[in-house]
């Protein structure tokens, strides 16, 4: 009996039928297509689901226009904050004025202007950060969760390592040491790459072992599939979502990690402009003139929102159990 | 349970080991030298250089650098020098305490805060009160601890000091005892306490469903009992484990929350430490904190043993 | 709606007249985001002390959600029960309150569970779980109660319950912690016990340890026992009483003698020359064709229809009725004659 495809809605004889679960109701998939059909509902059931979030479509809207500000930045604002002739020492801290709509910053600069050139340097790092610890991390989680034995037991004992050091502390380290290096903001980025692959290899690795565990994987094996094909066509599209997830989630964090590596004086450097170089730059004189601290702190807080509740509603489409 | 916390014991020895020579090597691996980097533009005898080379074992190879001041750190407490002779511990010795009483006071708030909204929420699940706790942990994670900061210390600082007439909170410095704490404390938490409340949300959602949930309410047991008893007392070993992990996240985190409010702890000084480029110091804070984090972690692994006779009797 | 309150009920042994436990066209209907699951269509049974009904039927044909409802552990929504009876000595269930239900769960009507590792809790030992029952429900204290949960431990036959009663559930095998569940269920003295599949996770040689504990307690004690299986082996020794569930219907209800003897539906049919006989050996084993409905988009008709080897046109528009057969017997086929007399199709 347990041999038998359970039909897709047919409740289970049990409390577990709950309003979520019906969610991915679907006709039961053919016996022999089961694996990829299964893949297949999993994200077209996420897509349906995404798409009837406003949490999803409202997030999608802020990232559009963070991604044109990024890109264009002339669009919004006709002012060139790198060139020197727009800042007037004479006007430092003043408030909002016609064309000046944030007011000035400590050298008479333009602090509309460079919020919205800001937002390129957060974007670049959070969405480099983001792949490359993902393919990083992805592919050897998934290389030590398919191939298990020693190259399992060395790379988890070596993510071990770094999961003991705060990965804010970790990345200072780096970026304090390297600063001279003139790597510019890659060295934010590599500092950030450093410290956060394990937490995307972890998820991929236990993602891996418990489709290696599943039918469709054994019969692939047993049938002689070579390893690098189980491995990309078998394990790999049934452990990708939830690093996906963690990935989205996680280009928020690696936003915010940039503004206070940057607040700290080891992220980005001036004359290049960011969000928490410019709360530095602001805070000596907070509490007299706010203004040049708030406005990128409120851009930076609405960047890294919009990147997290992206992920959380991937999260809650891809994995309806806990709504 | 005796031979579950001898392995975790011996599991964290060399997670240890690794994660100091991380840090060790990437400070002194640096190119170029650190003695002629201090001195900056002026020249040295070379005979000092050469003094000071030695004293620091800068000529040895960096594995035995790093043995001789890892087994310092572990044998005698001590963390070396800095570059002007001053000891690293006794610099940390006055400050870690402040860092302590900062990640203390912020435990203590996101464990009352994060586990009372996680309750409510988990009880009123799909309801207006849960909807509304859940927003407002996505809006915690998502304010940047550098944000929260300077916003709290504008409004609840100087704002409300101005609205009521006598200083509420204080915005900077350690000098008022726990009240100099409550606002950095807050800050710090901030995104600890917004994950624990999902955390405990989801865990007692979670537990709400299994299947002895079901058989204590067919015990004929109320309400309370069966969520107060048998409910929290199993959703509660994943939030005990995330708040024991968090204390030493937290002393991490404090590097930023200092510099906001001044406060003179270990986080301040790593800041300083790296501003003027001294590494001895750099090192030293980050190694401790580091230890913090493990240590901290090996007691959640006891907590959790306690907590889960499976895992007790292993 | 008014509540009934618990004075009602008789006191234990002052039985009333009728059944101990008769449930009455009771519905259960899940809604889930998909629609509306009709999980229960209208189910009847009928329990006396010392008696024994088996409920019948595969995963999926509302006989667990039955059970549920009858010991009120639905989660109230997704479920809803919006027509029914469930009588306990006469006094509707659903009218009671709450702190009223609350009462008879577990002191009067208990139930055992499935897999005895997930529904017993891995925090506290066993014996704290078994004298948890009457510290809560009888006052007692934590030593009197300890001592009472290694009686109850010795009853089911736990060996050294003494040395054994401060152990966590994980440390038991299944089949001791299976009888860990009966002694929690029986501690108050119930009078009616509902046993959900309880020996479906364990050996067969297990299973009639288990089986056979259960009815001696049973005659110890003069309790009603509502068996519920999807396995008509377990049932032929201990039931007196069968009720074959489909589809959230009972589509035969009759005596163990008459079912075993010849079957008055075609689902009931299928599912006796099913199971593996040893005087068949060498026979290809018979199955069911098809799979079970989809609840959410039912057949029309008799719900078995698509299945069923009998069917006719009029299968397919009309849902039978629960034609009586004689007595207490009861068949929701058109066709029951031609199925009783074995004529296929």
């Amino acid at each position: 009996m347990s041999d038998m495809p359970q039909a897709g809605p047919v409740p289970q004889d049990t409390q577990t039928l709950t309003t979520d679960e019906k969610a991915t109701a679907s006709p039961p998939p053919a016996g022999g297509r089961k694996k990829a059909a299964r893949s297949a509902s999993l994200w077209s059931d996420a897509w349906y689901d995404l798409r009837r979030r406003p949490m999803f479509i409202f997030s999608l809207i802020l990232i559009a226009i963070l991604l044109v500000m990024s890109f264009w930045p002339s669009l919004f604002t006709s002012i060139n904050p790198f060139d020197a002739r727009t800042c007037e020492l004479s006007t430092a801290r003043q408030g909002p004025s016609s064309g000046h709509p944030f007011g000035r910053d400590s050298l008479g600069c333009d602090v509309f202007a460079r919020t919205i050139y800001g937002a390129k340097n957060s974007i670049i790092i959070g969405v480099t950060t983001t792949v490359i610890t993902a393919l990083v991390g992805g592919l050897l989680g998934l290389i030590a969760g398919a191939r298990g034995g020693l190259t399992d037991t060395i790379t988890s004992r070596v993510t071990e390592v770094f999961f003991a050091i705060p990965s804010i502390l970790g990345a200072l380290l780096i970026t304090a040491t390297f600063r001279d290096a003139s790597l510019g903001i890659w060295l934010v980025v590599i500092a950030l790459s450093i410290l956060a692959w394990p937490m995307t290899f972890r998820i991929m690795r236990a993602a891996v072992l418990t489709a290696r565990g599943q039918d469709f994987v054994l019969a692939a094996r047993a049938l002689g599939a070579s390893q690098a094909r189980v491995m990309f066509k078998h394990l790999l599209p049934n452990a990708v979502a939830p690093v996906i997830v963690v990935a989205t989630i996680n280009l928020g964090g690696f936003i915010a990690a940039e503004a206070a590596l940057s607040f700290l004086g080891v992220g980005v450097q001036s004359p290049d402009i960011s969000w928490g170089l410019m709360i530095a730059d602001a805070r000596n004189r907070f509490l007299e003139a706010p203004l040049p601290l708030v406005f990128p702190a409120v851009f930076l807080s609405v960047t890294v929102l919009a990147f997290i509740m992206l992920g959380d509603a991937v999260r809650d489409a891809l994995d309806p159990k806990l709504r | 349970m005796g031979r579950y916390i001898i392995r975790r014991l011996i599991q964290a020895i060399p997670v240890l080991l690794g994660a100091t020579l991380f840090i060790f090597a990437i400070v002194f691996a640096l190119p170029g030298d650190p003695v002629e980097a201090l001195a900056g533009e002026k020249r040295l005898d070379p005979n000092i250089v050469a003094i000071i080379r030695d004293q620091y074992h800068l000529n040895d190879p960096l594995l035995l650098q790093y043995w001789y001041y890892i087994s310092g750190v572990f044998l005698h407490g001590d963390f070396g020098k800095t570059f002007a002779g001053v000891s690293v511990s006794q610099l940390m010795a006055g400050k870690i305490q402040v860092t302590l009483n900062l990640a203390l006071v912020a435990l203590v708030m996101e464990a009352v805060i994060g586990v009372v909204l996680g309750l409510w929420a988990a009880l009123r699940r799909g309801r207006a009160t849960d909807t509304a706790i859940l927003a407002s942990t996505l809006l915690l994670i998502s304010v940047p601890t550098l944000v929260t900061g300077f916003v709290l210390q504008l409004w609840l600082g100087v704002w409300l000091k101005q609205t009521v007439g006598f200083e509420v909170f204080p915005i900077a410095g350690a000098t008022q005892g726990l009240k100099s704490y409550l606002l950095p404390g807050f800050v710090l938490a901030g995104t600890s306490i917004a994950y624990l409340t999902r955390l405990t949300r989801t865990s007692l959602v979670e537990t709400l469903r299994s299947d002895y949930i079901r058989t204590a309410t067919a015990k004929g047991l109320s309400r309370r009992r069966v969520v107060g008893r048998h409910g929290l007392r199993n959703a509660l070993i994943p939030m005990v484990t995330y708040l024991g992990a968090d204390l030493g996240a937290l002393m991490g985190g404090a590097v930023i929350t200092e510099t906001i409010f001044n406060l003179p702890g270990i986080g301040l000084q790593l800041y300083q430490g790296v501003y003027l480029r001294e590494q001895p110091i750099v090192v030293g804070i980050v190694t401790i904190l580091v230890l913090v984090y493990i240590v901290a972690n090996l007691v959640v692994d006891m907590l959790y043993a306690v907590l889960d006779p499976r895992i007790r009797y292993e | 709606m008014s509540k009934t309150s618990l004075d009602e009920l008789p006191a234990e042994g002052g039985r009333g007249n009728g059944p101990l436990l008769d449930v009455d066209n009771l519905h259960v209907e899940f809604a889930t985001r998909a629609g509306v699951v009709r999980a229960v269509n209208g189910v009847s049974y009928s329990l006396n002390p010392g008696e024994t009904v088996a409920v019948l039927g595969e995963s999926g044909s509302g006989k667990s959600v039955t059970a549920q409802a009858i010991m009120g552990i639905l989660d109230v929504p997704p479920a809803r029960i919006p027509q029914g009876e469930v009588r306990f000595h006469g006094t509707d269930l659903l009218k009671l309150s709450e702190e009223a239900r609350t009462q008879v769960r577990g002191q009067r009507i208990a139930m055992i569970f499935q897999d005895a590792l997930s529904a017993l809790n891995p925090v506290f030992t066993v014996g704290w779980q078994i004298s948890e029952m009457f510290r809560v429900h009888r006052g007692m204290s934590k030593r009197d109660g300890m001592k009472k949960a290694v009686e109850l431990m010795d009853k089911v036959r736990i060996p050294a319950a003494k040395q054994r009663v401060n152990d966590y559930p994980h440390q038991f095998s299944g089949g001791m912690r299976q009888r860990i569940m009966i002694a929690m269920a029986i501690a108050l003295d119930p009078e009616v016990l509902i046993a959900d599949e309880p020996t479906t996770a364990l050996d067969v040689t297990v299973q009639a340890q288990i089986m056979e504990l259960l009815a001696e307690l049973q005659r110890e004690s003069n309790m009603g026992m509502i068996l519920i299986t999807h396995d008509l082996g377990v049932v032929a020794d201990v039931a007196d009483k069968i009720a074959v569930m489909y589809a959230g219907r009972i589509v035969e209800n009759a005596s163990v003698h008459d079912i075993y003897k010849a079957p008055a539906h075609p689902y009931t049919k299928g599912l006796l020359e099913s199971i593996p006989r040893v005087d068949l050996k060498g026979h290809e084993l018979y199955a069911i064709k098809g799979l079970p409905p989809n609840l959410l988009d039912m057949p029309t008709g008799c719900a078995f229809h698509p299945r069923c080897p009998y069917r006719q046109d009029d299968c397919v528009t009309d849902a039978p009725p629960l034609y009586e057969i004689g007595g207490t017997r009861n068949s929701a086929c058109h066709y029951w004659r031609e199925v009783l007399d074995g004529d296929q199709g």
